[in-house]
Order: structure tokens, then C-alpha cells, then sequence
């Protein structure tokens, strides 16, 4: 099989070396913020969800949250990124120096939830907010469509981009404005096996460039152990299980040492 | 080897430049003149039925006939007079109505308490047909420009209302939220979101009362007017002139039709991110 090597694109810009072979860059200065969890509690009406919840995540960590389905992940984070208010405890975020921040935090769906009437480049834009120059919003999406390896599209409608297409330009908007920190729920839920594979190299090689501290739900445990520095395991309300995994990256998937940590944690799961 | 270099695989390898779809030419394919076929050989038959003397003529002119009428008429400026008076009422009452029914549909549809205070009696109301108030509209108006108004203004508000209210009810919650975790509110929420969801609905509504602004003009002006399409027919009736009556009545198909063409090019031009509105899709 050959691949006809391009350095440049149909523009005549450079077209970077394929991502997932690339070394990651050197991380731009630490970004990440620490996140602080003290005894959270959320309930809907009389049921409650999360009950009890303590949690410290370092800044810069990759973190990732399994458990069964039901069991709160998507509350937590969404209690993270201010979608829902506790009922009652502290979620605070601690700065690089160590003082209490409001970080800007992103949150990636596990539906791309891109607006069909804008185009790629414009749904990225969205991710800046307001406030930012038109010329420096389109530079700034570029660059980060460029990143997720979607260049090519900026100006097709996102109805013409294949499911793991659009999951990358939520994955663009969601890092354009270069946020602290990064909840993803279930990003790669609905994705084939194949294209999983590509975005979890992608999604790993960003997080080492871009330093961001990240929360990671899956139904994936396997996919939570490639990825992660540390998984835990949510279950009725709180924290069942917290293996730290400190394997070097890029790690190959079904090593032992990681088999032996995915066991556990399904252990932890189905107890 | 390592897990980076498996995965080396592209993802989107650039195929080179993007191929142009071919422009369509402008050369007029028999299959578009399809449609025109049937109306053309009624015409032709209707013409024959009458040089041919199956019918009378006093009650069913020959097309031949309403050429003549039409020719007639545009000539000494009577059709550009009248075709201008109906069409500054559509357009006045179409402008009115319309907004109305938009912004009143906006509001009920972000705002709950608005929604509550207003859309049971709008619900109400609607069930009156608008030509049912006609009598109590010429007490009120008379039976000048303002009582016109009054009727197709009102014709045309409920689509309008109904089917904006509808869209911005309909938008996807997801986006919504989306949008409130990127931080828009108010206004940006509004343009970006809302407003972009909520207009494919807006459009049906502006055709269903593009449909009603046409038919209340006529019996508007049929009832009682100095000048208008409607004015013309009625005037031709009390000198059985049926030759302008039939040429009233092709007029008003024909500003129908333009007038619905004019939506569906809005249509076309403000939905093209739609994947129903997209050439390709186009059978
Ligand atoms: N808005 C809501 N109102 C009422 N109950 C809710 C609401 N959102 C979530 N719940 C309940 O909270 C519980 C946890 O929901 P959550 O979405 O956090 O689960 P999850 O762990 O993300 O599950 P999954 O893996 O299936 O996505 C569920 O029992 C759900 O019914
Ligand atoms: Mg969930």
C-alpha cells in the first residue's frame, strides 16, 4: 500500500505531518487547574444523585470517571462546568498559584451539538466567546481545526462531515479558547471502534500539548486505562475506586500491567 | 513500535482540488417545460371550444379574448393602477400582520409570562375566521383603506405567529445548552441559536399567509373599493364584461405564485445549510 506524501494543501499551505505520528509539542506553560470537590451533593426532587463527594484533581491531570450507567457521571460534570447548580458542597478550582480561580472550563457532549447553520469554522468560533476581533476569532479556529486535522472542511456545513468529523470540530471549538480545564462526556460514545482509536491518540496528543486539566467520562474501561493518569470508579453516588495509572504514554493497549488495571476496575464496577 | 505509529493512519487524507459541480446549463431541459403542459393544452382546447362555438362566449370568453382584455387594459394604465393598489395593500397588510404575529411569537416563545398573558386569547381569537368580521370591520373602518388593512393584517398574523411561536419552541434544548455553556446569553443565544432554529418554521408560516393575504385582498375588494384587481372585476361584472373578469382572476393567480416564489428564493437562499435545501439533495 502507498500513501502519496502532501506538503501542502489545495491553498498551498503546509499541511502538518499526520497527527497522531507526531511527537506531542512541548506543553505551552501549565494551564491546568486543580480541582477542589468537597462533600457534593445533588439531587433531583427527593432522589439523590450524587451524595458525599469528596474529590482533589491535580492540575494538569488526566482523569477519568467510569461507572455504571446512571450512576452520575454526566451530573458531576455537568455540576463542574456550572450546567447545574449542587445541592449543597463546594466545587472549587485552585490556580497555579494556589489561590481559588474561575477557570474557563469547556465541556465536549457526546453529540457534537454543532449548529447546523454555521459553518465549521463558524462553530468553532462560537467556542471563543465574545469579545475576540473578528480577523484574530477565524485565526484562532483555524489553527484549532487545523489541530483536530479538519483544515480542509472550515467552510463546509457541518451536515456534510462524517460522525467522527463533527465530534472533531466539537473537539475544535471546545479547545479554541484554550481552556484550563476539559470535562468530555463520553466524546467517543458514539463513534466506530476504528475512528475511537484515531480520536483517542488525538485527544491524548492535544491534552500533552495543551496542559488542560481533563475529566474523561467513558462507558470504555479499556479506552479509561489508555488514556488516563488516574480512573476512578463512580458508583451510587460516590467514589468507589481510585487507581492511579502511571504507565508511559503512548501505552499499547492489552499490555498486562494495563489488563491487570482494567480487571480491577471492572472488579470495581460489577462488585 | 509504538501505539503513536499504529495509529499513523490519516484520517483525512486532501484528495487533491475539490471538484466544482458541473454548472447546470442554461439551456431549458424538456422535462422542466413538463408541468406547463397541462394548463397549455387546456388553453388550447378552451380556445378551440369556442371558435367552434361549444360555448357562449357572453359567459366564458375565449382565451383569444382575454389577451385582448389584457391588452386593452394595459394600455390605457388601468392594469398598472390597479395591479399597484392591491399590491401596496398585500404588501401593507402582509408588513403589519406579519411583524405583529413575528414578534408576538418571539416574545411567547422565550417568555413564559408573555406566553401565559397572551396565547390563550390569541388561541381564541384564531378560531374567528377574518371574513366573518367583516360586517363589524366596516362599522368600525368604513369601507376604505383601513378596513383592507385591518383584514389582511389580521388574515395573515396567525400563521405568522403560530409558526414562529412554534419554532422557537422547537429549537433543539442541546443547542441551547450548548450555547449557555459557551457563554452567549440574551441576544447573541437569540441570533446565533434561536432565531436560525426557529426559521425554517417561520417560512411555512410565511407561505401559509402569503395564501390568506391573497384571499382576504379579494374579498375585500370585491366588497367594496375604488381601485385594486378586485375593484376591476367587480366593476367589469355589473357591464358583463367576462373577459376582464377572467383576466382578475389570472392576475391574482399569477401575484400568488410570484409571491410564493419570492418566499421559497428566501427560502432557498436563508436555509442553504439545510440539507433539504442543498443542490445535491435536489431530485
Ligand atoms: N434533569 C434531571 N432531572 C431528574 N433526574 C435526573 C436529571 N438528570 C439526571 N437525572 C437522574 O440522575 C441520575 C444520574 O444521571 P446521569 O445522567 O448523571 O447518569 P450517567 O452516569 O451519566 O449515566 P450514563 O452513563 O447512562 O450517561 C439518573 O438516575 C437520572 O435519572
Ligand atoms: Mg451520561
Amino acid at each position: 500500500m502507498s500513501t502519496t506524501v502532501r506538503t501542502k494543501n489545495v491553498w498551498g499551505n503546509d499541511i502538518e505531518p499526520e497527527y497522531a505520528a507526531r511527537i506531542p509539542r512541548q506543553r505551552a506553560g501549565d494551564r491546568g487547574v486543580g480541582i477542589r470537590i468537597e462533600g457534593l451533593a445533588k439531587s433531583f426532587g427527593d432522589v439523590p444523585v450524587l451524595h458525599d463527594l469528596d474529590l482533589e484533581v491535580p492540575a494538569g491531570q488526566f482523569l477519568a470517571i467510569v461507572g455504571k450507567s446512571g450512576c452520575g457521571k454526566s451530573t458531576l460534570l455537568r455540576l463542574l462546568v456550572g450546567l447545574d447548580t449542587p445541592t449543597s458542597g463546594a466545587i472549587s478550582f485552585v490556580g497555579p498559584d494556589g489561590a481559588d480561580t474561575e477557570p474557563s472550563s469547556r465541556i465536549v457532549f457526546q453529540e457534537p451539538r454543532l449548529l447546523p447553520w454555521a459553518s465549521v469554522i463558524d462553530n468553532v468560533v462560537v467556542g471563543l466567546g465574545e469579545g475576540v476581533g473578528r480577523r484574530d476569532a477565524r485565526r484562532l479556529a483555524e489553527a484549532a481545526l487545523a489541530e483536530v486535522q479538519l483544515g480542509e472542511k472550515a467552510g463546509e456545513w457541518p451536515s456534510r462531515l462524517s460522525g467522527g468529523q463533527r465530534q472533531r470540530a466539537a473537539l475544535a471549538r471546545a479547545l479554541v479558547s484554550q481552556p484550563a480545564f476539559l470535562a468530555l462526556d463520553e466524546p467517543l460514545g458514539a463513534l466506530d471502534a476504528l475512528t475511537r482509536i484515531t480520536m483517542q491518540a488525538l485527544i491524548e496528543r492535544v491534552w500533552q500539548e495543551q496542559g488542560f486539566t481533563a475529566l474523561f467520562v467513558t462507558h470504555d474501561v479499556g479506552e479509561a486505562v489508555a488514556l488516563a493518569d488516574r480512573v476512578i470508579v463512580l458508583d451510587e453516588g460516590r467514589i468507589a475506586l481510585d487507581i492511579a495509572i502511571d504507565q508511559p504514554r503512548p501505552r499499547r493497549r492489552g499490555a498486562p500491567d494495563l489488563a491487570e488495571i482494567e480487571g480491577r476496575l471492572l472488579a470495581g464496577i460489577f462488585k | 513500535m509504538t501505539l503513536a505509529a499504529e495509529l499513523g493512519k490519516p484520517i483525512s487524507v486532501p484528495t487533491g482540488p475539490r471538484i466544482r459541480a458541473p454548472r447546470r446549463s442554461l439551456a431549458i431541459s424538456p422535462s422542466a417545460l413538463l408541468p406547463f403542459l397541462l394548463p397549455l393544452g387546456i388553453v388550447v382546447l378552451w380556445q378551440a371550444a369556442s371558435s367552434f362555438g361549444w360555448i357562449t362566449n357572453r359567459l366564458m370568453p375565449a382565451p383569444i379574448q382575454v389577451v385582448w382584455a389584457f391588452w386593452d387594459k394595459l394600455v390605457s394604465g388601468e392594469l398598472a393602477v390597479n395591479i399597484q393598489a392591491s399590491a401596496i395593500r398585500a404588501i401593507s397588510g402582509l408588513l403589519v400582520g406579519g411583524s405583529i404575529g413575528f414578534l408576538l411569537g418571539l416574545a411567547n416563545g422565550v417568555s413564559r409570562l408573555s406566553h401565559s398573558l397572551t396565547d390563550t386569547t390569541l388561541q381564541m381569537l384564531r378560531t374567528i375566521p377574518n371574513l366573518a368580521l367583516i360586517p363589524l370591520v366596516i362599522l368600525w373602518f368604513g369601507i376604505g383603506e383601513e378596513a383592507k388593512l385591518f383584514l389582511t393584517a389580521l388574515g395573515v398574523f396567525f400563521p405568522i405567529y403560530l409558526n414562529t411561536l412554534h419554532g422557537v419552541r422547537n429549537v433543539d434544548p442541546q443547542l441551547i445548552e450548548m450555547g449557555r455553556v459557551y457563554g452567549m446569553n440574551g441576544w447573541t443565544l437569540f441570533r446565533k441559536v434561536i432565531f436560525p432554529g426557529a426559521l425554517p418554521s417561520i417560512f411555512v408560516g410565511l407561505r401559509f399567509s402569503l395564501g390568506i393575504m391573497w384571499l382576504t385582498l379579494i374579498v375585500a375588494e370585491s366588497m367594496a373599493a375604488s381601485s385594486g384587481i378586485g375593484h376591476m372585476a367587480n366593476s367589469a361584472r355589473e357591464f358583463m364584461m367576462t373577459d376582464v373578469v377572467i383576466l382578475a382572476l389570472v392576475i391574482y393567480a399569477l401575484l400568488g405564485k410570484l409571491a410564493d416564489l419570492v418566499a421559497l428564493t428566501l427560502e432557498r437562499l436563508t436555509l442553504s445549510w439545510n440539507p433539504a435545501y442543498q443542490k445535491s439533495a435536489r431530485s
